[in-house]
């Protein structure tokens, strides 16, 4: 029970700190940084369009948290979470455009799955290097990543390019776009944050109530006892990694359905590097990532509105630092204490 | 044949040569880095945002002071101050390395962009504000081809290579040297023989910053004359692969950071080159070469090395 309660405090004690030194950089460069917090809040929540922009944001962001929590619970660091983003984005533009006349029942299932394949595929391609060859997931997973942009942007620069301007692929089908829940002036609320939180839900009932995300979650734990177990060790980090994938993909394919509506190469701009702060603020649990997503999603919107009281938006990179940089450190400050309770009884 | 033609003048060219020697410098330094932390058990990913605080704050104090030189010194001062930060958290706290490691990167990469607009008036990249002139050594630089190459190159590109036998011989022959190894393999063994096993894995950290912040520092300062927002580009990584390729050890890792320099160098003539004609929309496809070469070159060689046994271990008393 107390190390449940550890595990919510540690992560809010983490973002009040990092807002706290925040402000201070704030104060460095010679802003206000009350002024500052007040044009983040406004601009994430002062009106129904900022709210309505605040939880576009934080949709791909569930997924990309959801993404890196999933490898976490199996033990693998998926910094790669950008890449399978960007493919995932691609091969659903790709599969979207040529959808026709193709009913919406069909086009929009099988639209949302081939990004999520592209992105499980792309990501196997990590874990398949790291159980066979034993090649660091880390290392790997960032190449990949720059692979996977410079490939996005040779395909919107000449295979796919259409127009003038920024590089960016024709528009998808009407068939294959998503519904919106709701439209605030020229913003859609897109119900790709369903799908998100459906997401959610799937990831938390594998990892509790199926045998396999036992499994995931002994191989992450202790992987030398569960491979005693009988538990395949290759085979398993493999799987994690396709999963911890086809969710990134996902985040790609709904961005590419439920908002642009086509690819552009600044779709991802790092929203799966932000998916490793979310997994971390989120303790790897489906519904905290949920709230840190939300966290997240809220700061980047109202990023833009500290913007024009002087404040640079990358303000929000410090925070995510900090609040990273306090969370590892932090967890040991945990694990300390039990074991110093451990060794007094 | 055309495609022969074009490599037989770019391998022909002595300023190939020279090139390859700039794309391998950073990859030089940050690999050092890597070893002289990895060697004692700490993993260092951090090296990306060090390398970018370098890159950046060498700039700035140029820009100050005019003289890049004390823009160098600056790089140094920072890239101790993150490798402080990292080795507080994973050495002291017993932190997660991997973890703590990105959280650096992330404050680099927040920090050098929140600081462009408010110090040098925009965003994105700063002007030319000045860079460390080419030094020319006598004697060599006259020998014909060898001249070309190498007689005539920044002389932070020396310092590289010194540095590349200044670690060798730290790490092999000193009594300082035995122990980081003697606390990378078995951090018990070596606290029960006395030595403080957090102090020499601070030293091998805190090294690890200086040499990362050099690399940062030589692509600004030592290369181009400006800062651009995320310049290193994901060298620091090709930095740890090159590391890794190297088996951890100094002249390893220099010979691993000039493949990645060279295929560096090689797709960037390649795709400049007059015979070839190459459409600057295919250019991206070139600038993926070194990823992929890194990629490889990992998934390829890792199993034929062997990282020090308690690395990323951290050592509680």
């Amino acid at each position: 029970m107390r190390s449940r309660l550890w595990a919510f405090l540690v992560p809010i004690v983490s973002v009040v700190i990092a807002l706290l030194l925040a402000s201070l950089v704030i104060l460095f460069i010679g802003q206000n940084p009350i002024t500052a917090y007040q044009a983040l809040i406004r601009g994430a929540f002062g009106s129904k369009l900022s709210l309505a922009t605040t939880i576009v944001k934080t949709t791909p962001l569930i997924l990309t948290g959801l993404a890196v929590g999933f490898a976490f619970r199996a033990g693998l660091f998926n910094i790669g979470a950008e890449g399978q983003m960007i493919m995932g984005a691609l091969v659903a533009t790709t599969v979207g455009i040529n959808m026709g006349s193709t009913p919406a029942v069909i086009a929009i299932p099988l639209t949302m799955l081939a990004g999520m394949a592209a992105g499980a595929g792309y990501a196997a391609i990590i874990g398949f290097l790291k159980a066979k060859t034993g090649a660091h997931e880390v290392v790997s997973s960032i190449m990949l990543n720059w692979i996977a942009e410079y490939f996005a942007t040779y395909m919107v620069t000449v295979p796919l390019a259409v127009g003038m301007g920024t590089p960016k692929s024709p528009e998808i089908a009407p068939s294959a776009k998503l519904p919106p829940l709701l439209t605030v002036q020229a913003t859609e609320l897109t119900s790709g944050i369903l799908v998100a939180i459906l997401a959610a839900f799937v990831m938390y009932i594998i990892l509790e109530k199926t045998t396999k995300g036992y499994e995931i979650k002994a191989t992450g734990f202790n992987p030398y006892a569960a491979e005693y177990g009988g538990i395949k060790i290759s085979q398993n980090i493999i799987l994690a990694m396709a999963v911890s994938g086809a969710l990134a993909g996902l985040a790609g394919s709904l961005e590419v359905m439920g908002v642009h509506h086509r690819f552009l190469g600044t779709l991802s701009g790092g929203k799966g590097f932000d998916g490793i702060s979310i997994a971390l603020i989120g303790q790897n649990h489906p519904i905290g990532i949920i709230f840190a997503a939300l966290l997240m999603g809220s700061l980047r919107t109202g990023s833009n509105e500290m913007q024009f009281v002087g404040v640079p938006k990358h303000i929000i990179i410090i925070v995510q630092g900090i609040v990273i940089f306090l969370v590892a450190a932090d967890r040991i400050v945990r694990t300390v204490l039990i074991r110093k309770r451990v060794k007094s009884q | 044949m055309r495609f022969l033609m074009a490599l037989y003048e770019i391998f022909t060219n002595p300023q190939f040569y020279k090139l390859t020697l700039t794309a391998a410098t950073p990859f030089i330094f940050a690999s050092l880095g890597g070893v002289y932390s990895e060697i004692t058990g700490v993993v260092n990913i951090a090296l990306e945002g060090i390398m970018l605080m370098g890159a950046f704050f060498s700039i700035v104090f140029t820009f100050a002071l005019g003289n890049p030189w004390i823009g160098v010194v600056a790089a140094i001062v920072i890239g101790l101050g993150m490798a402080w930060l990292h080795g507080w958290a994973s050495i002291k706290w017993c932190g997660n390395q991997i973890v703590s490691g990105t959280a650096l990167i992330l404050l680099a990469q927040g920090v050098t962009g929140f600081l462009m607009e408010p110090i040098f008036g925009q965003p994105g990249q700063t002007d030319i504000v000045g860079r460390i002139p080419e030094f020319r050594i006598p004697g060599l630089a006259n020998i014909p081809f060898i001249g070309d190459a190498i007689g005539t190159l920044s002389p932070l590109i020396y310092i590289a290579f010194g540095s590349v036998a200044l670690t060798w011989f730290i790490i092999f022959k000193t009594k300082l040297g035995l122990r980081m190894r003697a606390v990378g393999e078995n951090p018990e063994a070596a606290d029960t023989l006395g030595v403080n096993v957090h102090m020499v894995r601070y030293f091998g950290v805190l090294m690890s910053g200086v040499m990362a912040a050099l690399g940062g520092a030589f692509l600004s300062v030592g290369e181009v004359g400006n800062f651009r927002e995320l310049m290193t580009g994901g060298r620091g990584f090709i930095a740890l692969a090159a590391m890794i390729l190297g088996n951890w050890n100094p002249v390893g890792a220099m010979w691993a950071s000039l493949l990645f320099g060279f295929s560096e160098a090689f797709a960037n003539q390649l795709q400049s080159s007059p015979l070839l004609h190459v459409s600057s929309n295919v250019k991206p496809l070139f600038n993926m070469f070194p990823f992929v070469v890194t990629l490889v070159v990992v998934a390829g060689f890792i199993g034929r090395t062997r990282p020090p046994a308690a690395d990323g271990v951290p050592y509680e008393k």
